[in-house]
């Protein structure tokens, strides 16, 4: 039973680390789908878990957190929007860009609000998200395996990570059900046919990033307010990166995005928990093997050797009418 | 990678645009500060007082851009193969472990000036090691460099920190760091330098590093315009297809490219480990490869505008401890969104004001903007 | 008097201070097909943009159905009935064929309902027009052909009684042309207006019912086709002009330089770009390849230059054979001493933001001359720099300025000095004159008869016909990748409109 209880504790913390992911990645599927590529998930993250953490310490309440997660974290990508849908400038040096005024302005904003060295004052009970335990998990406790999955690694997580899941489902609908999803995945490909088809592509591209916006604001949220009770710095400690791996993993889907989320997220799980561990026939692994692992995964895939990664076709390059 | 809207003087284009981007992007932060509560007026005085007061934090200020000369350096080179280096950091971070295992073998057995060049080489070996595989996979395999020197930064971290709470460690200690370098492994200060211009000067890290950065930057300021290297790197930066008619082969110069890069990057440890600390100690680089892409941008990819830039990166740096020191309310983290701004204003967003601009200029001289002449000519 | 479907009135259009459109009148009767024939260049794919709102005129009317409108964008197009099939197909590669065709016409927000309605609005046209596609085939599996055909579905799928088709047979093998033919011919059956653009004389002959014809911007004649022939047409397409006179002596070839033998090419579309080709050039002699942009020439230069790749066929340089269907080094090609004026100086024979100087030794800068071991000879490099600018009457004579800020013709000197100077025994030039001011056409003239002269092979590739007939010892037509006919450099102009138009031979086009 132990190892069972070794699992399903393993496979639990693999949720909770991968939810960030997830809504980052499924953040940056929206902006890369429309043809705009961002590197600055990291940043907008981070914003919104500062921001987040910031209305809720001040107001008490985890949903206005949420709120103001979500607009300081579109009023990024919208920066973001602007600089390369409207000046056509360079996608990646924009998403340096964000990533870096982020990093500081949480920083300096947190020292001069809260005086608690960048911090955010500590969220205490339900200024943040908390658990929700589901229905019967106590009682269905003591089933062996089912039992111990339902209530150990199904139950007893906040809103935000049902949220994600649902988010999964979510972004598929849109992306391959709606009109929206078909002009989004449309003008990533190939803007002129859009163009041609007489809707606006600046306009679309706008609407692309703001929903990453939004999802960066979860991802945010979710981090200051769920996983961890208030902001500190550079809490997103690389995770917008990670998330970008996951999306390039995932070849762009939102269902194999979630499971590169949840591989990533084991990855971390099981080189927290393994810390110092041997394990049977391969020995000790070094933690740092494991923490660099969906990176390397993810050069792996980009060189081409395990299928190739294909991103759409006119990701990163402006729209310019041709003449 | 950028789109001309309109003619502009040389001077304009070269001086007065870019001057305007960046005095928007420190305008932009003198409102955060304001945000913070404090006076940015304050501030930046404070800041100019911290970096230039004394000879002391005139030579932290130096100190502090001679790491950022390199990465500037670093990533200006990319740029001009038409690559985007953001690997920087990682190249850096690795750069100091080829410093390190050179210091560790050298510093018992002989003076410093012999391991100096060693170190130099073991610092760019490992430097350009660290770029070569995303080099050889974006020339072989089409693999963008910009996400793979990414994931390398990362890769990077993992693997010091293993060889610094392992390997690396020595027995018996409890830092995750090297142990620390005898006399044949430290390199010595520059405060004489200073102090022949008047100033005193207790104790500061700058050190010889600084003059070979200097060194660095005429030698790819050489490599860039006077070599027929660094001719077929610009070809090749400027226009691919040029490239291939003049039978420059492409992959070749990607790797080379990469390789000189990546050399530049890890030749930035020696500052921090080999002149100041000593020893090879985790996140020593603290972000220096990232400020190499606002130094580069800001100063145009030419040497004679990035060892500015890296000073001005330099002053915030210690002028920015200043800052911290005597308004609590601003910490030193004011600088990554300076550092963040300018890389918006002076990069991402560098022709925003290109058509006002050109709009002021047509109005005042037009033909100054070439509108005196017939414009373009049909395709 | 049948109703006119459209009607241009007065339509101007300049970029910069190119004029593409000067005052053009038209008129589309309803039910018909239209055929808008002329030269590269002549006006004829602005015309069209304009009418489908992705260009706004500068001047002038139009009409639709007899009520003037504005047409600020294709929504607005789309909204008027007009429909296009563009050149470059405007379809999502990896889209199936029915999202492609409700891309932008989905009706509702959810698209299980608009599919389904295209579904059937699919198979409907399928059966009035002929036009067969499997609804869920992914584009790009699909045959060049078949594409087109769901570019004609999209809009006809949004209700199109107006079809502009640019350029449709180009991608097209004779079969599929044929196809499309009956396509059309179908719809005109079924009421609907075609405008087809083309620059093939036989397409208008065989389908249209009136054609127009376009000259350097200006609509030059409109006439019924049963009325016209194939000789009027290219006549009036290629006018009266000045005729262009170089002086030159007789020629006199020496032995074989240039040997293209059996090269076939083929893009990265797929599409045979370059077929079965085979010509020789000698030392001493011009000999320019003519025809249409698009039939293979450029693609041609590439690969004797060695930047392009060959499927198969040789070339021999001097006798000896260059490696056209491996890695050709085009660095190595200039040892061998063939020069390559190419078609497209601003991305491919120039660095735009170079100096001057620096574009002098592009493609030259390993030679010893320009260097000192690993580095530039700076001095030597703006000394040679400044003798070419002399030599070329390159203004302003400055070196040291931006390549971009000199004028057309002068960048193209700038591209001649460099690759004449160097004394190679081949040169292959793309394009000498476009875009070039008419005092820098007669020096480029007049230093192609010179390298002739000097016992050099030229091969000269332009669309300028006038430029071809007068500085060619021999002419070579290409249509549709093919050589379709030699002419000596007296060859009637008319004969040479008609191969370039695809018509082999004038019985085949009665």
């Amino acid at each position: 039973m132990e190892v069972v209880t070794f699992f399903a504790q393993v496979f639990d913390s693999t949720i909770r680390l991968s939810i960030p992911l997830l809504f980052a990645c499924l953040a940056g599927l929206f902006s890369e789908r429309a043809g705009v590529f961002d590197i600055g998930l990291e940043g907008k993250m981070l914003a919104a878990a500062f921001a987040g953490a910031a209305m809720a310490a001040v107001y008490g309440n985890p949903w206005l957190g949420l709120m103001a997660a979500i607009v300081v974290s579109t009023a990024f990508a919208l920066v973001h929007g602007f600089a390369s849908i409207t000046n056509r400038g360079n996608q990646i040096v924009s998403g340096v860009a964000i990533n870096f005024i982020a990093a500081g302005a949480t920083v300096i904003l947190g020292q001069a609000w809260f005086m608690q060295g960048g911090r955010t004052p500590s969220l205490t009970g339900d200024q943040r998200f908390t658990a929700i335990t589901l229905p019967f998990a106590s009682e269905l406790r003591g089933v062996p395996i089912i039992g111990e999955i339902y209530s150990v690694v199904l139950s007893g997580h906040s809103i935000l990570v049902y949220i994600a899941f649902f988010m999964v489902f979510f972004s598929w609908w849109v992306l391959f059900r709606t009109r929206f999803g078909l002009r989004l995945r449309a003008v990533g490909e190939n803007p002129a046919a859009v163009d041609t088809a007489g809707i606006s592509v600046a306009w679309l591209r706008y609407r692309a990033v703001i929903c990453t916006g939004i999802l960066c604001g979860f991802a945010g949220a979710y981090l200051s307010m769920s996983i961890g009770a208030g902001f500190v710095k550079d809490m997103t400690a690389g995770r917008g990166f990670i998330a970008l791996a996951a999306l390039i993993f995932a070849k762009w889907r939102p269902g194999p995005a979630m499971l590169a989320c949840l591989l990533f997220g084991f990855l971390d799980a099981i080189s927290i928990r393994l810390q110092g561990t041997p394990l049977p026939m391969v020995g000790r692994v070094p933690a740092q093997f494991l923490q660099a692992l969906p990176y390397v995964l993810t050069v792996v895939l980009l060189a081409g050797f395990i299928g190739r990664a294909i991103p759409p076709r006119a990701g990163g390059v402006p729209y310019v009418k041709e003449r | 990678m950028a789109i001309p809207h309109g003619k502009l003087p040389g001077w304009a284009d070269y001086g007065l645009l870019p001057l305007i981007n960046v005095i928007v992007a420190f305008s932009v932060s003198g409102l955060v500060v304001l945000l913070a509560g404090e006076s940015p007026v304050r501030a930046a005085s404070l800041l100019v007082e911290g970096a230039f007061g004394s000879g002391q934090n005139i030579a932290y200020t130096l100190y502090y851009a001679t790491s950022f000369i390199f990465t500037g350096l670093a990533v200006a080179v990319a740029f001009h193969g038409g690559l985007f280096n953001i690997g920087g950091e990682g190249q850096a971070y690795v750069g100091g472990l080829g410093v390190a295992l050179v210091c560790l073998w050298l510093d018992t057995l002989v003076p410093w000036w012999i391991t100096f060049p060693v170190a130099i080489l073991g610092a760019a070996l490992a430097g350009a090691a660290w770029a070569f595989i995303p080099a050889i996979l974006q020339a072989k395999r089409g693999s963008h460099v910009v996400i793979t020197t990414i994931m390398f930064n990362f890769i990077a971290a993992s693997l010091m920190v293993y060889l610094l709470v392992g390997p690396l460690k020595p027995a018996g200690q409890m830092a995750p760091q090297t142990r620390t370098f005898f006399e044949g492994g430290q390199l010595p200060k520059l405060n004489w330098m200073l102090e022949a211009f008047g100033f005193t000067i207790r104790s500061s890290p700058l050190n010889i590093s600084f003059l070979l950065a200097l060194v660095c930057a005429f030698l790819v300021w050489i490599l860039i315009w006077r070599t027929r290297l660094g001719y077929e790197i610009r070809t090749q930066g400027h226009s691919p297809k040029a490239a291939r008619y003049a039978g420059i082969g492409e992959a070749r110069i990607v790797v080379i490219t990469m390789l000189i890069s990546g050399a530049l990057a890890g030749m930035m440890a020696l500052n921090p480990v080999m002149g100041d600390t000593n020893r090879l100690q985790l996140d020593f680089v603290t972000g220096a490869g990232f400020v190499g892409i606002a130094v580069a941008l800001m100063g145009r990819s030419h040497p004679a505008g990035i060892v500015p830039a890296a000073i001005l990166f330099g002053m915030l740096y210690q002028g920015g401890a200043e800052i911290a020191f005597m308004m609590p309310n601003i910490s030193r983290d004011m600088i990554v969104i300076i550092q963040g701004l300018v890389i918006l204003f002076a990069g991402a967003l560098e022709h925003m004001f290109r058509p006002w601009l050109a709009a002021a200029f047509a109005s005042v001289s037009p033909r100054s903007v070439g509108l005196g002449r017939t414009g373009r000519e049909g395709a | 008097m049948v109703q006119a479907a459209i009607e241009l009135v007065g339509i101007n259009k300049s970029f910069g201070a190119v004029h593409a459109n000067k005052d053009i009148d038209l008129k589309i009767e309803k039910g018909t097909i239209h055929g808008i024939i002329g030269e590269n260049g002549a006006g004829k794919s602005t015309l069209m943009s304009i009418l489908y709102g992705f260009y706004q005129a500068d001047s002038g009317e139009i009409r639709v159905d007899g009520r003037p409108t504005t047409i600020n964008s294709p929504d607005d197009a789309i909204k008027q009935g007009i429909g296009m099939v563009h050149q470059h197909f405007m379809l999502v590669q990896n889209f199936s064929v029915i999202e492609n065709v409700i891309l932008g016409a989905e009706g509702e927000a959810l698209l299980k309902s608009s599919l389904a309605k295209a579904r059937s609005e699919l198979r409907r046209l399928e059966r009035e027009y002929g036009l067969e596609v499997s609804a869920d085939a992914i584009i790009e599996e699909l045959p060049v052909g078949l594409q087109q055909r769901v570019e004609i579905l999209k809009a006809l799928y949004r209700g199109a009684e107006i079809l502009i088709l640019d350029e449709p047979t180009g991608v097209l093998t004779p079969a599929e042309a044929d196809h499309l033919f009956r396509i059309l011919a179908q719809l005109k059956e079924q009421g609907k207006t075609v405008v087809l653009i083309t620059h093939k004389l036989r397409e208008i002959m065989a389908i249209t019912d009136n054609v127009s014809v376009m000259r350097q911007g200006q609509m030059v004649a409109t006439r019924k086709t049963g009325e016209t022939t194939v000789e009027e047409l290219a006549e009036l397409m290629v006018g009266r002009r000045v005729l262009l006179r170089v002086d030159k002596g007789e020629a006199r070839p020496g032995e074989v330089r240039l040997s293209v033998r059996n090269l076939t090419v083929v893009d990265s579309r797929g599409v045979t770009v370059v077929n079965d080709v085979s010509f020789d050039v000698r030392g001493g002699e011009i000999v320019g390849i003519a025809g249409v942009a698009g039939n293979g020439q450029s693609q041609l230069l590439e690969t004797i230059s060695g930047i392009r790749q060959a499927k198969s066929g040789q070339v021999l340089l001097n006798g000896e054979p260059i490696d056209v269907t491996g890695n050709a080094d085009p660095g190595e090609l200039r040892d061998r001493g063939l020069a390559h004026v190419p078609e497209d100086r601003h991305y491919v024979g120039l660095v735009l933001p170079f100096e001057e100087y620096e574009n002098s030794m592009l493609g030259y800068h390993d030679r010893d001359f320009y260097l000192r071991g690993p580095f530039l000879d700076i001095e030597a490099i703006r000394a040679d720099a400044r003798d070419k600018i002399e030599k070329y009457d390159i203004r302003p004579p400055n070196e040291r300025l931006k390549t971009a800020n000199f004028s057309g013709g002068n960048q193209q000197k700038i591209v001649l000095a460099r690759e004449m100077e160097k004394d190679p025994n081949v040169l292959v030039v793309g394009q000498p004159t476009r875009g070039v001011d008419v005092g820098a056409i007669e020096f480029i003239h007049r230093r192609l008869i010179d390298m002739r002269d000097q016992g050099k092979a030229v091969l000269l590739v332009s669309v300028e016909l006038d430029e071809i007939r007068a500085l060619s010892d021999r002419i070579l037509v290409m249509f549709d990748g093919r050589v379709v006919g030699e002419r000596d450099s007296d060859a009637d102009e008319g004969e040479l409109g008609l191969l370039m138009a695809g018509v082999e031979s004038r019985e085949a086009a009665e």
